[in-house]
């Protein structure tokens, strides 16, 4: 039998990663092999994280002052160095994994990212950065625009979204995303067992591609339960993957731990979808680095680190680029509940094997009266728009154009991040 | 095909949620038109449907701990999924159920804002069941089929409204917009037939309408709770001129009213709107896709029609609905499985018609959610988007296993009583299909069903074969796209 470089060396690395990660080297080889077609894994902090907590600007007397309970002890935080406006700056103490990441030149912190007059609405201002739209955020999403460009007729799983629900960001008007949040109950089930459900499954198969001439609702319909049926196998095959680090247990990497399946199996998914929630933090963030927000910070960097890390194991991760977003951040001085309120700009991720990591940005100086700042200085002000870490991710990533995907042209200003 | 008259079939599944085989009995000797008028007017007939929960010979619910609609939104959405499967007035739950789309409401906001039990309370209290306010939904139940400006009336000064559309930030120093451009946005005329000033001036008129919350409240006390208040010096009391007249002199102006009386703006906005020509319209074309077709676009003159009868009559929309029902429209052929099933309809239909024998309808509560429909958690304030809309291939799975789910639970009960007629592939297709009633088939699934009961080797009708073979079919019946259609 004839091996594949690839499989060989994806063997080969399933091998050694038994006890140590892969090394570098063979990483790259094996990169080279990947399968064609770059992917984008969209990660949304449900409730609006606390920016000024997550990459903290541990120099400035005002982050201490204003936050007197729940700011990170300067002694606690990775320090990623000085931004270009010369202000040092830590990721919270559980983003070890990022650091890490950071420390490769792969993961980019876009500081204050947003748009003008941020909305602070959950709802509204999900639905802005979904749309990429603040004038009118009812209408389809920026990744379902950009799934609209695919040529026809699209593959069922062009995109992939694990949550139950359609986010705004991948509503289209004529590209269907499915929701599969749990590859293992993406199945067909069946009153019976064994050969009898196998041969419903065969019949709903032969009943859903009737073309239904002169019935088009009805051909519809049949087109939805065939595109249902024909990716069962695919989405179970992403099922069978074996991961080559052990992802935390908890939702959102086991989110990840199915998107890297449906990736190293070759499902061809161009979009994913990965949420992870508990970021409204009104009350009892936590103190001294530790608490609430901190089991937040956990689970993002530990999940998103085994994520990285398989796919270079994997030799994927020039292919993949992660980037995470939330609807905006909050308030910089903390409230009367040891919490914080809805706030405006915040902080992006991008991370992968082909962005050039570093400090995007600056960071906002927290003295009240300082330009960075708005709202009588109680929240951060924007300096990049979102829109335009959007573009450089379609024109310089995804490969169309981002002026007809986003509407508009918002390429002045994007963070140089690939 | 089904037992009853198949102009009663459609006007039940449209009217209602399709036909059990007790309602068969209801209906069989009944014309159209005297169907029209049962459905219709329901309000003579008890509306003791929930006193039967938990009864014998009713689908089940289920519960962890103590059963509480009032105050616990997944039992909430039990109660309602078996009202939609028992009531004796199925227009009322239908009406609930386009009224909670059209006034859209979502549950995580209100519990973001008073917690989960206080949100639920303010959804989904029955009236009297605790103190404060009744739910939302109630209203719809109540005054659905009554004057639609007394309903927008109501609406607008319900608690879960304020808080949904954050009418407890109108104040008059800083009037909050929200309300004011939905109420002509999504809750009368539509976009194209009112002005940005108009909705600055909307926003002035509902200053002061905020809300108030019980002595001593608290989220977790369920006898405290929230409620509407006009607050006089919270109202902004200048004149508000709009581009369509608010009085039936043909004045655009709400003229300047004293604090104390400025409640008076809000009352005389929303009658002005209720009965605004393009309101009438635009409900017409919303009933034209919820009875009568997706398929057609909304035919003129039934617009025209619809829209004289509610007028005419107050914008009541008993008379409306009456109207529609016996409408040529409603009636046509090309109407007939002209419309998308939303998964509530699709899910009550399905257990209606299988069965629902030691079945729970919580079992149906998490598909629904992948399905597209949460009861009580529509996307966003403009409600679910309907028609095709709720079809993608994973929508589509979560109901053909909801279908699998719903046979699994019937098979031993369809078994046996299918056994008898069961003498031949056809003869068993045919009993099926005297109560499971999809859109017609072509012939190549007709064919592909019919391969499926020999698939296991020829037909001998034993009581295993029809066992495997029943639930099978109705599987297949039941997640097929036909029967998406009603």
């Amino acid at each position: 039998m004839k091996l594949s470089r690839r499989l060989f060396i994806r063997d080969g690395v399933a091998t050694v990663t038994l006890g140590l990660a892969a090394p570098a080297f063979l990483a790259e080889i094996a990169q080279a092999q990947s399968i064609p077609g770059r992917r984008l894994v969209v990660v949304y902090l449900a409730g609006g994280n606390d920016a000024l907590n997550t990459l903290v600007p541990y120099q400035d007397a005002s982050y201490y002052s204003r936050r007197p309970t729940i700011a990170i002890p300067a002694g606690q935080v990775l320090q990623v160095g000085t931004d270009a406006a010369g202000r040092a700056l830590g990721l919270h103490p559980r983003l070890t994994a990022l650091r890490s990441i950071f420390d490769q030149g792969r993961l980019a912190l876009v500081q204050r990212t947003g748009y003008a007059n941020s909305s602070r609405s959950h709802f509204e201002g999900g639905d802005i950065w979904g749309t990429a739209n603040p004038q009118n955020s009812t209408g389809s999403g920026w990744l379902g625009r950009y799934l609209d460009t695919l040529p026809r007729p699209v593959d069922a799983l062009a995109a992939w979204n694990t949550t139950d629900e359609t986010p705004r960001a991948l509503k289209s008007a004529i590209t269907g995303v499915p929701a599969i949040a749990n590859a293992a109950t993406y199945n067909f089930s069946s009153p019976n067992q064994g050969v009898a459900a196998q041969q419903e499954r065969n019949t709903a198969e032969v009943m859903a591609s009737n073309l239904a001439p002169g019935r088009p609702h009805l051909a519809l319909l049949n087109g939805a339960n065939l595109g249902a049926i024909e990716t069962l196998d695919r989405v179970a095959q992403a099922r069978t993957y074996t991961p080559t680090v052990a992802y935390p247990n908890n939702g959102f990497a086991l989110a990840l731990r199915t998107v890297a399946g449906a990736i190293v199996k070759g499902i061809g998914s161009k979009v994913y979808w990965v949420s992870t929630g508990g970021y409204d933090t009104h009350a009892q963030q936590g103190a001294n680095g530790g608490g609430a927000y901190a089991n937040l910070m956990g689970t993002l960097g530990d999940g998103l680190g085994a994520f990285y890390t398989d796919m270079r194991n994997q030799g994927l991760s020039n292919d993949t680029t992660v980037i995470v977003f939330s609807e905006f951040s909050r308030r910089i001085s903390e409230n009367g509940s040891g919490g914080t309120d809805h706030g405006a700009a915040g902080v992006m991720m991008v991370l992968g094997g082909s962005v050039r990591g570093g400090l995007h940005g600056t960071s906002p100086s927290l003295a009240p009266g300082n330009p960075t700042l708005e709202n009588s200085s109680g929240d951060v002000h924007y300096e990049t728009d979102f829109r335009s870490v959007y573009a450089t991710l379609l024109d310089n990533w995804l490969g169309v154009s981002s002026v007809s995907v986003l509407n508009g042209d918002f390429k002045a200003g994007a963070p140089a991040i690939f | 095909m089904s037992q009853l008259d198949p102009a009663v079939d459609h006007l039940l599944r449209r009217a209602g949620f399709g036909a059990s085989a007790a309602d068969v009995e209801t209906y069989r000797d009944m014309s159209p038109a005297a169907a029209v008028a049962h459905l219709v007017d329901y309000a003579g007939r008890p509306d003791d449907v929930d006193e039967r929960i938990g009864r014998p010979d009713h689908v089940q619910v289920s519960t962890n701990n103590l059963f509480a609609p009032d105050i616990d939104i997944d039992d909430a959405r039990q109660r309602w999924m078996f009202r939609m499967v028992h009531s004796r007035r199925p227009l009322q739950e239908k009406m609930a159920m386009f009224w909670h789309n059209h006034f859209a409401t979502a549950f995580s906001k209100l519990a973001n804002d008073s917690g989960t039990k206080q949100a639920a309370k303010l959804l989904t209290a029955k009236p009297g069941s605790l103190r404060g306010p009744m739910g939302q939904i109630e209203l719809f139940r109540e005054y659905g089929m009554g004057s639609y400006r007394d309903l927008l009336f109501r609406f607008s000064q319900h608690a879960a409204t304020v808080i949904w559309l954050d009418g407890q930030f109108n104040t008059k120093t800083k009037p909050q917009e929200n309300f004011g451009r939905e109420i002509m946005e999504l809750f009368s005329v539509g976009v194209g037939y009112y002005t940005e000033p108009d909705v600055y001036a909307a926003a002035r008129v509902f200053s002061g309408w905020n809300l108030r919350e019980s002595e001593g409240y608290s989220d977790n006390d369920m006898n405290a709770y929230k409620e509407f208040v006009y607050n006089a010096d919270q109202h902004e009391t200048s004149e508000k001129t709009f581009s369509f007249p608010i009085y039936s002199d043909g004045s655009k102006t709400i003229p300047s009213r004293s604090e104390s009386a400025g409640m008076q703006d809000g009352i005389d906005l929303i009658t002005a709107l209720a009965f605004h020509p393009e309101t009438a319209r635009r409900l017409a074309r919303k009933f034209w896709n919820f009875f009568v077709s997706e398929i057609v676009p909304p035919d003129p003159a039934f617009v025209s029609a619809t829209a004289n009868v509610y007028l005419q009559s107050g914008t009541r929309i008993g008379p409306v609905v009456y109207s529609v029902l016996n409408s040529p429209w409603f009636n046509d052929p090309s109407a007939v499985y002209a419309r998308y099933s939303w998964p509530a309809e699709f899910v009550v239909r399905s257990i209606k018609e299988v069965g629902w024998q030691n079945l729970s309808v919580d079992k149906a509560r998490a598909p629904m959610s992948n399905m597209g429909q949460a009861l009580y958690e529509p996307p966003n304030v403009a409600g679910w988007p309907l028609g095709a809309n709720w079809f993608s291939t994973s929508t589509m799975l979560a109901r053909s296993n909801f279908a699998a789910t719903l046979a699994s639970s019937q098979k031993g009960f369809l078994a046996v009583g299918l056994q008898e007629q069961a003498t031949s592939p056809q003869a068993l297709m045919t009993a099926m299909l005297d109560r499971i009633t999809p859109a017609p088939f072509d012939a190549l699934p007709q064919q592909a069903l019919l391969n499926y009961l020999v698939a296991g080797g020829a037909w001998t009708g034993n009581e295993s074969q029809v066992s495997t073979r029943a639930a099978g079919l109705a599987r297949l019946l039941v997640a097929s796209s036909e029967y998406q259609l009603v």
